[in-house]
């Protein structure tokens, strides 16, 4: 297997085999928080994929040329909150003053996206399972787009959802956690396809 | 000294951050796959949010408010490394088993929720106490959906066999899948108990965080920006009285629209609506 058959593989394998909310269960809040229109919920997704490559990308290369050769990789999980914190509000000034147009339907969501879990976690999952750089941004990039389908079905969902005679006591998020379980359901059909 | 009980019985009972507040749910959902497990994670949550509520309550007073967000994230952090490498030396397969969900602790809602409205405003040794209140009701809540999921998925409580369940059990429940349903059922009871102490007049605490379904409580989302959500677009926010009222008639039309027409071919949810509708008169007579 040559090393980019690998990348396909391991763009598939995070996107969907492993999707990072429906069997990771990271970057919950704003799966079940902002899905309630396919719009915002997609929305959502590209301000996640926006930040999740960015921040696996220097989050590694931190990682790879910082921390590594000064033996501080214990400092990981400090060093990579703060970075992707710092992160956020860096891309979200850049937006601001140099693409108006991307911040104006992206920006609401980067403060959301901040301390979100999906993104430390995929920042700690690339030095885990020892990715290089070019492999860090595959899988960020790829666990963000896992995010995004598994938001915007949700949307479309709940939707429809609006529209059906739930009883009371499911009203809310119990259908939507419940939903999410049939949706979980679903992709656990995934698994063994890589 | 009664403050300080006080507090304990706060997090363990009146806002219990599981099943009240309904905070931290990523770990609810990902490491309750055993009873064991749940515990091990409330337990490391429990330490760090004594240690960092210790923390910041001593440091409040030096802490500038601008920056106190990320001053926060730094103290969490550093715990949790602790933490971590405690658990790697001592608790091996726990460490093993609850993988990346350990330095995760540090974006875990409740911890940074209690740091801002508790320990950042109160002295050490009630924010002590509010920690472990919080913590232990923390673990309690993972341990009682560790034991669910367990008995459903696996047959098993801590790692004991039941006999007989331990025939039937049902996989899913221990895999992805049973985490959200079982959460879903879980939230489904508590909508009862909020609704029965509503209507005894003595309300729960709102449920915070995401599953509050909008992020304008969520703290996390005023980290580092000190922007709050309901300023950056009012629209976004749902008009919560709007969204409880509308379904309200809705029901009652339809409950009504079913029981006159049983013939038609919705017989079975005419049915399953006009005994929701009698369960919710009868919900009605006796808190009456």
């Amino acid at each position: 297997m040559s090393y980019f058959t690998g990348l396909i593989l391991l763009l598939v394998a995070s996107a969907i085999v492993n999707n990072v909310v429906l069997s990771q269960f990271l970057g919950l809040c704003p799966f079940l928080g902002v899905s309630k229109k396919v719009e915002t919920a997609a929305g959502m997704g590209g301000a996640v994929i926006f930040v999740i490559t960015i921040a696996s990308f220097v989050a590694s290369l931190i990682y790879k040329y910082v921390l590594a050769p000064t033996g501080f990789e214990y400092m990981q999980t400090i060093v990579f909150i703060l970075v992707i914190a710092a992160l956020v509000q860096f891309v979200e000034m850049f937006l601001k003053k140099s693409v108006p147009a991307l911040y104006e339907s992206l920006g609401v969501y980067l403060p959301l996206i901040t301390t979100n879990c999906a993104v430390l976690g995929t920042a700690i999952n690339n030095v885990t399972n020892n990715y290089d750089i070019l492999e860090s941004v595959i899988n960020g990039f790829g666990v963000a787009v896992g995010f995004t389908i598994a938001i915007v079905i949700m949307a479309g969902i709940r939707e429809k959802i609006e529209y059906n005679d739930i009883p009371e006591t499911f009203k809310g998020s119990a259908i939507v956690l419940i939903t999410a379980g049939l949706m979980a359901m679903a992709f656990l059909g995934f698994s063994g396809v890589i | 000294m009664n403050k300080n009980i006080e507090r304990l019985v706060n997090g363990l009972w009146k806002e219990n951050p599981t099943f009240v507040l309904m905070l931290g749910m990523c770990p609810t959902l990902a490491v309750t796959t055993s009873a064991i497990n749940g515990i091990g994670m409330g337990l490391s949550t429990t330490v760090v949010l004594v240690l960092s509520n210790i923390m910041i309550s001593a440091l409040r007073k030096l802490i500038p408010d601008r920056v106190r967000m990320p001053a926060f994230i730094v103290v969490v952090a550093s715990f949790v490394t602790i933490v971590q490498f405690l658990m790697q030396g001592f608790t091996p397969s726990l460490y093993a088993s609850l993988g990346i969900y350990i330095p995760l602790i540090v974006v875990n809602c409740i911890i940074l929720g209690r740091a801002e409205s508790y320990a950042s405003k109160n002295p050490v040794i009630p924010s002590l106490f509010d920690g472990v209140g919080m913590g232990l009701g923390f673990t309690v809540g993972l341990t009682f959906i560790g034991i669910v999921r367990e008995v459903l998925g696996n047959g098993s409580v801590f790692d004991i066999a039941i006999k007989p369940l331990n025939d039937y059990h049902i996989t899913l429940f221990g895999l992805a899948p049973g985490a959200f349903i079982v959460l879903g059922f879980l939230v489904a009871v508590m909508n009862v108990v909020r609704r029965k102490m509503e209507a005894k007049g003595r309300p729960l605490p709102e449920v915070q965080g995401c599953l509050a379904g909008d992020c304008t409580t969520c703290t996390l989302s005023t980290a580092c920006t000190g922007k709050s959500m309901v300023h950056v677009k009012p629209e976004e926010i749902p008009v919560n009285p709007k969204d409880v009222a509308k379904p309200v008639p809705n029901t009652n039309v339809e409950v009504k629209h079913a029981d006159n027409q049983h013939n038609t071919e919705d017989v079975e949810e005419a049915g399953r609506a006009s005994s929701y509708a009698d369960e919710m008169l009868e919900g009605k007579g006796e808190d009456e």
